[in-house]
């Protein structure tokens, strides 16, 4: 299912958003590493933007991994 | 290597533009590679660093405090006891547990030599002089029983003896990149198991990580808490290229092959008059690693032929492990190591035994 929202994860360190990848990718659900967007935080690094369509299969492998994560939170556009 | 030099050459982690992510990829690979070869399912468990011995130093430094004990064996390397050493100076109580010359461990001392203080028990999987591999399940069931942690040096055998951390319960293990994995130099860290409290676990170095950049204090979670500071990204790509080499072939079957070849080297060598073996002589029990002498021949002069006169590299002295040659009878003289890797054939091992049959009958 696709839908035109997105969310993002945020994470706390690059390699953390670099295994989420890994893992998504493994589970043939697209993602793209962006910049943290600056009204979420003052970090400099990246966080994991999906689908919202694919909100339950990130809850899901973020269930199974034991990744740990700030939060996940609505972006616009 | 070439990928990362030609086409991404950015920091890893620290920015978020693209060439940066894909050298936090290139970093990752080379995590995901270490963590399927050695047993462990979360990759952010590995830590980077230059080599084996900064990852000892790591999991001693960071975990000794003065007070308390830790036990290891007689058969250590250089990169296990300076660290000891000089953190005994600093109040921390060392016990070594003797091995016997053939290299076995005594376990029932060990376990007797734990105390109320003993929070680690450190020690390598196999000896760098006799190549005899200790017994590290046994001592990771001692470990277990008295809710110690147990440290492994994996340097003899990371990449071509089994190892599965997590099943074998080791909760940190040292491991380099240039040796059986394969890998170049300049790669190699700790691996941390979930038993660490990482709170009590302190970093070597604190500074930059490209995380949290909004504090001063260094990050509390892996692998950020232990890697500070630009890494070693090429030289892991490497390391991620000579693994994948590795799996491809099957440590399994790596180990088998290196086995026979042992066994061929040990059989051979005992037919030269005079020649005296380190170890028990049976490949099952060691790494290919093995250590000889040659009565009435100084170690440095059997190399020096060894090299000039056929070729063959070996290293000759005490390998930076005095303790394991005072355990093994070979101290001050050391020794002769002849070691191999996976490239050798049989004609490899006849050659050297050749060579070695004729140094020992021209100096009779």
């Amino acid at each position: 299912m696709s839908s035109l929202t997105h969310s993002v994860v945020l994470v706390y360190s690059t390699s953390h958003a670099i295994r989420l990848e890994s893992l998504l990718k493994r589970a043939n659900t697209p993602c793209k590493l962006i910049p943290v967007p600056r009204h979420l935080s003052s970090d400099c690094g990246v966080c994991v933007r999906f689908d919202d369509g694919n909100r339950s299969v990130i809850d899901r492998i973020l269930g199974q991994s034991g990744l740990e994560i700030q939060r996940i939170t609505p972006i616009p556009g | 290597m070439v990928h990362f030099l030609e086409e991404v050459g950015a920091n890893p982690g620290r920015s978020a533009h693209s060439r940066s992510i894909e050298a936090a990829r290139v970093v990752y690979g080379a995590r995901e590679a270490v963590a399927e070869l050695l047993g462990v399912s979360d990759p952010n468990r590995v830590v980077f660093g230059l080599n084996l011995t900064e990852g000892l130093n790591l999991a001693l430094h960071g975990l000794l405090k003065p007070g308390d004990h830790v036990i290891t064996s007689s058969l250590e390397h250089n990169a296990m006891m300076r660290p000891l050493r000089e953190l005994e100076a600093q109040g921390v109580a060392v016990t070594l547990v003797p091995n016997t010359p053939a290299g076995a461990l005594d376990l029932a001392y060990l376990e007797a030599a734990i105390r109320p203080e003993t929070t680690l028990i450190a020690l390598n999987h196999a000896s760098n002089v006799s190549g005899m591999l200790q017994p590290a399940r046994e001592v990771a069931a001692i470990a277990r029983a008295h809710d110690l942690l147990l440290l492994v040096d994996s340097a003899q055998t990371a990449g071509c003896h089994p190892i599965h951390m997590e099943d074998d319960e080791i909760d940190l293990l040292a491991f380099t990149g240039h040796k059986s994995m394969m890998g170049p130099m300049g790669t190699g860290g700790l691996v941390i198991g979930s038993r660490v409290d990482l709170d009590r676990f302190k970093p070597l170095v604190q500074g930059g990580t490209g995380s949290r950049s909004e504090s001063e204090e260094q990050p509390a979670f892996l692998p950020d808490r232990y890697e500070s500071g630009t890494p070693n990204a090429v030289g892991l790509a490497g390391l991620e290229a000579g693994i994948r080499w590795v799996l491809g072939q099957t440590v399994g079957t790596i180990r088998r092959r290196e086995e026979k070849l042992t066994q061929y080297l040990i059989d051979g060598l005992r037919d030269i008059p005079g020649l005296i073996l380190s170890g028990r002589g049976e490949a099952a029990l060691q790494m290919p690693t093995v250590s000889l002498s040659l009565p009435g021949i100084p170690a440095s002069e059997v190399g020096l032929r060894l090299d000039e006169d056929h070729g063959i590299l070996c290293r000759v002295g005490l390998h930076c492990a005095p303790a394991a040659h005072r355990t093994l009878g070979t101290f001050p003289d050391g020794t002769v190591r002849l070691s191999f890797g996976p490239f050798i054939d049989a004609a490899g091992i006849e050659r050297a035994v050749e060579a070695l049959t004729r140094i020992a009958q021209n100096s009779a």
